[in-house]
């Protein structure tokens, strides 16, 4: 009973992001095209709300793979874009974005669900080696990253979205805690 | 009765207008290139099977532009699940044509898996393209591509071809920042 208390004293002080915020920040963007696959911790706080806002156009996608090129030929004519899924997509994915990102310096930019990552600690101390090899994966691929877990962590997404595409490279907005839906 | 490759590209080009983009990949890449050079050629997949999800990408930023898929029956068996994506896509500027030789040409010539029975027409209609069609012979593909590439898409064409004239694979240039920013350019020229 005991553990069960300080768990439950742990979840009370564990904060999560805002759906809303993020889609706000998302539309501060200039993004109003969305290509994604469903991730299990993006569902409810972004994809379900995205899906019924009308000032997005939701491309749903078969494999992940197909979002990186959706996003880097959109962006030939300075359309931004968002691609949306899971780290599993993701790593099924790293050779789209090696060819598609990085050699041709297009500006991917991704909102990547960590499936399995405990609210309470660093991506990279996870017990899922799924998500512990997520940042290293990226840092070895020179894709810059950033993490989405605290409330406050959303302030910085139109930011990195221009950074990405001012500089014209991938971003990669890995989302730690599941989004609140209000 | 089978089209030589060179010969389905030239049919193509009286019918390809200074607006459209067309996304060609592997030796149809490198033979169009040759028989019809042009800034809106789009050269750069990155990855092998992504000139459908590159068409689409590229469909959907360019409503009024038609967008032509030179693809690969080997690329695009990388990539069956972007037919259904297209077709539920709701785009209607996409054209898909499969050059359909069973090989892996590039690659050494080994046969596709299935090579002899994948139908790749069943697999274009099934996923829900607006028109579905193959052509084994020239006259026939020819005198269909005005209808074909007038009627709202997206409309899938597969080509049986060999090889006929094959030009020098250019990779350098496809893979270039040039090309990329010449197609960038004409983009957003015209």
């Amino acid at each position: 009973m005991g553990g069960s208390l300080q768990s439950a004293a742990s979840a009370r002080d564990i904060a999560f992001p805002s759906g809303a915020g993020i889609i706000a920040c998302i539309k501060q963007s200039h993004i109003r095209e969305i290509v994604a696959l469903p991730d299990i911790v993006t569902s409810d706080g972004l994809l379900w709300p995205i899906s019924k806002d009308p000032d997005f156009r939701l491309t749903r996608i078969c494999k992940e793979d197909e979002g990186v090129s959706i996003c880097g030929a959109m962006s030939y004519n300075g359309t931004r874009a968002l691609l949306m899924m899971q780290q599993t997509g993701l790593m099924d994915s790293l050779n789209a974005i090696r060819a598609i990102g990085m050699d041709y310096e297009l500006p991917i930019v991704m909102m990547v669900g960590l499936q399995g990552k405990e609210p309470d600690v660093q991506p990279d101390q996870s017990a899922s080696y799924g998500v512990r090899i997520i940042q290293p994966v990226l840092d070895a691929m020179e894709i810059s990253h950033s993490l989405i877990e605290e409330p406050e962590d959303i302030d910085h997404i139109p930011q990195a979205v221009d950074a990405a595409y001012n500089a014209s490279c991938p971003h990669v907005f890995l989302i730690g805690r599941s989004p609140e839906t209000t | 009765m089978i089209i030589d490759r060179d010969d389905a590209l030239a049919a193509l080009i009286p019918y390809v207008n200074e607006q459209d983009i067309v996304v060609a990949v592997y030796q149809s890449c490198f033979d169009w290139l040759q028989l019809n050079p042009r800034d809106l050629n789009y050269v750069a997949v990155g990855a092998m099977g992504q000139a459908s999800s590159h068409g689409l990408g590229l469909a959907l930023a360019n409503p009024d532009r038609r967008v032509i898929v030179l693809d690969g029956d080997g690329s695009l068996l990388m990539n069956l699940g972007s037919l259904v994506t297209i077709a539920n896509s709701g785009v209607t500027n996409l054209y898909h044509f499969v050059a359909a030789n069973r090989v892996y040409e590039v690659n050494g010539a080994h046969p596709l898996p299935g090579a002899d029975r994948v139908d790749f027409v069943g697999f274009a209609r099934s996923a829900g393209y607006a028109g579905s069609q193959g052509f084994r012979e020239l006259k026939l593909f020819a005198d269909a591509l005005p209808y074909i590439l007038n009627t709202p898409g997206p409309q899938f064409v597969s080509m049986e071809i060999q090889p006929g004239k094959s030009y020098p694979r250019d990779y350098d240039y496809i893979h270039s920042a040039k090309a990329r920013q010449s197609f960038r350019d004409a983009l957003n020229r015209c």
